[in-house]
């Protein structure tokens, strides 16, 4: 079984991944790359991410937020991320990566941003 | 109190989650609280996917070998490979903004950051050797 749930919505043109689970090194960050790597394939490049529902993450789970940004800043989209607990927050302070990420704790909020 | 578990881990990445789960056994088995849990799972989970990935490569023939030590003074936690070793301070620093977007190195930050004590030495044996220290948790 896997460790992580990703389901996909849509809202307008922004495509929002609900992430239940663990991303961690091994099958999670697998995953969630193959998610990213597919959407992006089919033109979708507004992606909003939920952590909301990741209880654990480790730094192989960050390096592939972290490459999921990249990948889609490459095909000329964005990525932003929403409801970070406070572990998740915690780790991407100490990386100093909340200066890099879009995060947002309202989903409306966050849609709106892409406009 | 002092209590000692060993474990031998082949090198996949099975042994992450194999070494995380004993962590957290050993940590709440000693009465240590969930401050206690939340660093040392991840302290494990780095230490041990360092040594199956960098340290052994993979290598089916060598194992990881993890060491929890309770304590008066708190919990250690010993993890040693049979890889070839390395500089930790050569390493990059991954909050350097050149490094920021690199997709791997934060591992080693985290154990820093939420152990008091972390060092590497190399085995008269082979291989390297992270003994990490948490503090706390009086027995």
């Amino acid at each position: 079984m896997s460790d992580i749930t990703i389901s996909e919505r849509k809202a307008g043109d922004v495509t929002i991944l609900d992430l239940d689970g663990k991303v961690t090194i091994g099958e999670g960050s697998v995953a969630l790359r193959t998610t990213i790597r597919r959407l992006l394939g089919d033109g979708k490049n507004k992606i909003l991410m939920n952590l909301g529902g990741v209880g654990y993450i480790d730094s192989s789970g960050i390096g592939e937020l972290v490459s999921s940004f990249t990948a889609v800043n490459k095909e000329g989209g964005t990525l932003k991320l929403l409801n970070l607990t406070q572990k998740i927050q915690d780790l991407l302070a100490i990386t100093k990566l909340l200066t890099v990420f879009d995060v947002y704790d309202d989903e409306g909020t966050a849609l709106s941003s892409f406009n | 109190m002092s209590e000692t578990k060993e474990l031998r881990l082949p090198s996949r990445i099975e042994s992450v989650d194999e070494a995380a789960s004993q962590a957290e056994t050993f940590v709440k088995d000693n009465g240590l609280g969930d401050d206690f849990v939340s660093a040392i799972d991840l302290a494990v989970r780095e230490s041990v996917a360092n040594a199956v990935k960098h340290g052994n490569k993979f290598d089916p023939e060598k194992e990881v070998e993890v060491t929890f030590l309770r304590s008066p003074k708190g919990v250690e936690i010993v993890v040693r490979d049979f890889g070839t070793g390395f500089d930790p301070e050569a390493l990059p620093d991954p909050t350097d903004p050149a490094n920021l977007l690199k997709a791997n190195g934060r591992g080693i930050l985290f154990m820093r950051s939420f152990m008091d004590e972390v060092q590497w030495s190399s085995h008269d044996g082979g291989g390297m050797v992270v003994r990490m220290r948490k503090s706390g948790g009086e027995g």
